[in-house]
């Protein structure tokens, strides 16, 4: 093809050239259909009369009315959820990247690990420890944590730790990242200036830690907000978050339009949220390195 | 892991500031806590694996494996005697395999792109890159199920494949584009003024450096690929991967067979990350041998 174009020419088409095949298939198979959704979402009808556009916007009405609280639950439980990984992952990350020595590969190996268990079966696993009369369910009603013929499965609680597991790698691996490229004499300077160690830790260490912070976060809360499996199998309908209602509907109800509208705001509230939560971060590291 | 204990110049700076032995003693119990917070963490993560891994050899009575009721290795000697376990896994090996080269080959390309030229729609590329990465598996395998339904498209094989190249495209883009980063440009300029074109360049400097980071990402998007559930729940059709078998099974009560494949792959894998790591030891022993006698793996 390039027999006649200059070198200059070829050079500025290249790149177009490397990307169109891969681009072309995310907008065949991501955009298009992330817009036909909306489409799809403002078509009217039913299943065996077949469904037809017709420009019905009371379909996001009754998505916001009818499933209002599953997309509040989806968020909190995707929240605390989040919040749980980043206490549990943090301390663990700061170990491996400071006082793990020659056992920071062997450690980084161990947290991946458990994660090449498809992730179905994991989670059956859980149903398995926390089932009724188990061990778990045992101690912890021993301990006064359960009420006595109280249960951890099929509880609000089984389905958050179950998230809080799932996602865990994902909040651990960018929080160790971004400790692992901290220069140490930094912390060391800021305590040779008489700063205390927790002084150190708030003011150099936590911030260079920030694009860890954000980037975890993210990766665990997206997947959370979405996920429908931990809900399904370790709670009941009264546990079901906003993916369970968009799988039951769109794969068993087959009610598209309303599937297709619950999808598309709960993609367009994620969007809103990352880019705020983006602005926030970015904008607080700003200030503290100005500071 | 109990060899924490380490004389570093750091936490004779921490003396210096903080005087009398009651602060000694909390900056020793903090290291402690600490050492003990990971080891926690890490027992959680290993809790369920511990689970699936002994009820393989369980010898359950009955559809269900929830209880423990003594040791056998009867799932061990055929796996797949369960009906469709084996053409499931079969299923998601292809699957797997085909979606991964794609991916792959599609991935690396924009990745190179990316960090080699310079080119108008570059940053917007960038984000259109990462909103795959943004959003829910939920919404992929709905909005692309919608697809499917709308343009008439019967789902299967065919469906899945698409789907699974479509979210790991964008994995790929940004492993290949991490490795591709710290690399020196240098080289191939050198390689191009020394007269070799474009395409000789590519195979024979540029591919053999960024092979590393090429590989990582087909291991990636294989290890995303045949352990997706929700994407593929959407566009199977009638085709079962190992995912959806189990999700199928999971009402019945999933056979130990199941829990047999799981440990399976988890050993596979751990002998593949042993042999690697003594490869890489004896390349080393291997390249220093000569200089350094005692060869241990430098501290990283």
């Amino acid at each position: 093809m390039g027999g006649r174009l200059s070198l200059a020419q070829r050079r500025k088409l290249l790149p177009y050239l490397l990307v169109a095949p891969g681009v072309a298939w995310l907008v065949v198979f991501y955009l298009i259909p992330a817009l036909n959704q909306v489409y799809v979402s403002l078509e009217d009808g039913n299943i065996e009369a077949g469904y037809s556009f017709q420009w019905n916007w009371s379909t996001y009405g009754d998505a916001v009315s009818n499933y209002s609280e599953q997309f509040v639950r989806s968020l909190g439980y995707a929240g605390v959820a989040t919040l749980l990984a980043f206490v549990i992952a943090f301390p663990l990350a700061y170990f491996i990247a400071f006082k793990a020595g020659r056992f920071k590969n062997f450690l980084l190996l161990l947290i991946v690990l458990p994660f090449f268990t498809s992730y179905l079966v994991r989670t059956i696993a859980w149903q398995t420890i926390l089932k009724d009369d188990g061990f778990v369910v045992n101690a912890f009603q021993t301990l006064g944590l359960v009420s006595e013929g109280g249960r951890l499965l099929a509880t609000r609680t089984a389905v958050i730790a179950g998230i809080t597991y799932n996602f865990l790698p994902f909040m651990a691996l960018p929080l160790y990242v971004s400790l692992e490229k901290i220069d140490k004499r930094l912390i060391e300077a800021a305590t040779d200036l008489y700063a205390s160690r927790g002084t150190a830790f708030r003011k150099v260490t936590l911030p260079l830690a920030l694009p860890g912070i954000f980037a975890g976060s993210l990766l665990t809360f997206i997947p959370a907000v979405g996920d429908f499996i931990n809900a399904q199998l370790l709670g009941t309908s009264r546990q079901y978050m906003i993916g369970n209602v968009i799988q039951s509907k769109f794969l068993v109800v087959t009610d598209y339009p309303i599937a297709a509208a619950l999808s598309f705001l709960l993609m367009a509230v994620l969007l809103v949220a990352i880019l705020i939560y983006a602005r926030a971060l970015g904008t607080r590291t700003l200030v503290e390195s100005a500071a | 892991m109990s060899a924490v204990a380490e004389p570093r110049p750091a936490s004779g700076a921490g003396i210096r500031t903080e005087h009398g032995t009651g602060a000694r003693a909390w900056a020793w119990l903090r290291e402690r806590l600490l050492a003990l917070w990971a080891v926690l963490a890490i027992v959680y993560l290993f809790i369920p694996i511990f689970v699936v891994v002994a009820f393989s050899f369980n010898d359950n009575k009955g559809r269900f494996n929830l209880t423990w009721n003594g040791f056998t290795l009867r799932h061990w000697e055929h796996p797949f005697r369960v009906a469709g376990l084996g053409p499931a896994m079969r299923n998601s090996l292809e699957i797997a395999a085909i979606s991964t080269v794609i991916a792959v080959a599609l991935g690396t390309l924009i990745a190179l792109a990316l960090v080699r030229y310079r080119f108008r729609g570059k940053a917007p590329l960038d984000l259109f890159i990462f909103l795959p990465l943004a959003t829910p598996e939920v919404v992929l395998g709905a909005s692309l199920l919608a697809l499917f339904l709308t343009v008439n498209v019967a789902t299967g094989f065919a469906t899945i494949v698409i789907a699974h190249v479509m979210f790991n495209v964008s994995y790929v883009v940004v492993t290949v584009r991490a490795r591709l980063e710290g690399m020196d440009l240098h080289i191939e300029e050198a390689a191009q003024d020394l007269g070799a074109n474009e395409w000789t360049t590519f195979w024979k400097v540029t591919f053999p450096m960024i092979l590393p980071g090429v590989a990582a990402a087909g291991l990636l998007a294989f290890a995303l690929s045949i352990d997706d559930f929700v994407i593929t729940n959407f566009n199977a059709g009638q085709t079962v991967t190992f995912p959806l078998f189990i999700y199928g099974a999971a009402r019945q009560g999933v056979p130990a067979e199941v829990n047999v494949l799981a440990s399976a792959i988890l050993f596979i894998v751990v002998i593949l990350m042993v042999l690697n790591v003594l490869v890489q030891r004896g390349r080393a022993r291997r390249a220093f041998g000569r200089a350094a006698p005692a060869p241990a793996p430098a501290t990283s």
